[in-house]
């Protein structure tokens, strides 16, 4: 059973250069400009640059929430692609984020993600969101993904 | 205004939201809030589908804005966790997502939200979070 073509932004030789591609490929993250810093499989790192169209509170100039779901949704991902051994799309099962404490305004985002089990079927994955160091999160997810999306999802 | 159009307006006036495109929608105190589809909310191009990180975010925008109308507060709630539940994969349409308030407490509030696209028992995801109410958060 080897992979469609179709996967074609999750190609490329290392598990590096695969999820690499996977990011630069995906259009919401280049809207947010999420960029991938780091890849040691299982884990992930990327971050987020503080924009002021992103604030989800104008009051305070804190950055939305939806931007750290996303920017979380997004590395979690990423870790669980760069367990395998051979790409395959992934699409989320669910995801549950805490918050922690507000992102510091002005500050870019670090997400961190491990992908902690990888099963046939599932990725099991947590990750944490920060400025400076994981030790003061902003935000803890954990999730789990479906391997092999695309083709569960053709009906 | 009406105390839930003046709290449609402030969402209308955060910059995420505008980001996004979302709009809202009232029929009374119910709240629909609208998310067109542009190409830069995709997540993967190859199904193509939504990014599960926007769709839980417009989940989340309409639990805070339904929150805060139900509140009877202009100010937006803070979230303390959310948890997000992909049903099917988000197909390049317009989406939609109605929230509703399961409690309010003092301090904290239970709340369900749920994303559509074509048929609004065929829910496309949910959510459900807890948020600090906007009152209570006096520090």
């Amino acid at each position: 059973m080897a992979d469609p073509p179709s996967s074609r932004y999750e190609t490329g030789a290392t598990p590096t250069e695969r999820v690499a591609t996977m990011t630069q490929f995906t259009p919401q993250a280049r809207a947010l400009g999420i960029a991938l810093t780091r890849v040691e499989p299982p884990r992930a790192w990327g971050r987020v640059g503080y924009r002021p169209d992103l604030v989800g509170d104008p009051d305070s100039g804190v950055i939305a929430g939806g931007v750290i779901t996303t920017l979380l949704d997004q590395i979690c991902g990423v870790a669980a692609v760069s367990a395998m051994n051979s790409a395959s799309p992934v699409a989320t099962i669910d995801i549950r984020i805490d918050y922690m404490r507000p992102a510091q305004p002005g500050r870019d985002i670090i997400a961190e993600a491990e992908c902690y089990k990888l099963g046939k079927s599932v990725a099991f994955v947590r990750a944490t969101a920060y400025e400076d160091s994981s030790d003061n999160p902003i935000a803890h997810a954990a999730a789990a993904f479906m391997i092999n999306a695309a083709r569960a999802n053709r009906t | 205004m009406s105390p839930q159009e003046r709290v449609a307006a402030a969402l209308a006036r955060v910059p995420y939201a505008q980001f996004l495109g979302v709009r809202a929608e009232l029929k009374g105190d119910e709240l629909t809030l609208a998310l067109p589809f542009k190409q830069d909310l995709i997540g993967n191009p190859i199904l193509p589908a939504l990014h599960g990180g926007v769709i839980g975010a417009l989940m989340e925008l309409t639990a805070l804005t339904q929150l805060a109308i139900a509140s009877k507060s202009e100010k937006f709630p803070k979230t303390i966790d959310i948890n997000v539940e992909y049903l099917r994969s988000g197909r390049a349409l317009d989406t939609y997502a109605r929230a509703r308030v399961v409690k309010i407490g003092k301090r904290i509030a239970n709340v369900q939200a749920e994303a559509w696209q074509g048929q609004r028992d065929s829910a496309i995801a949910a959510m459900h979070g807890h948020f600090m109410l906007a009152e209570a958060d006096g520090d």
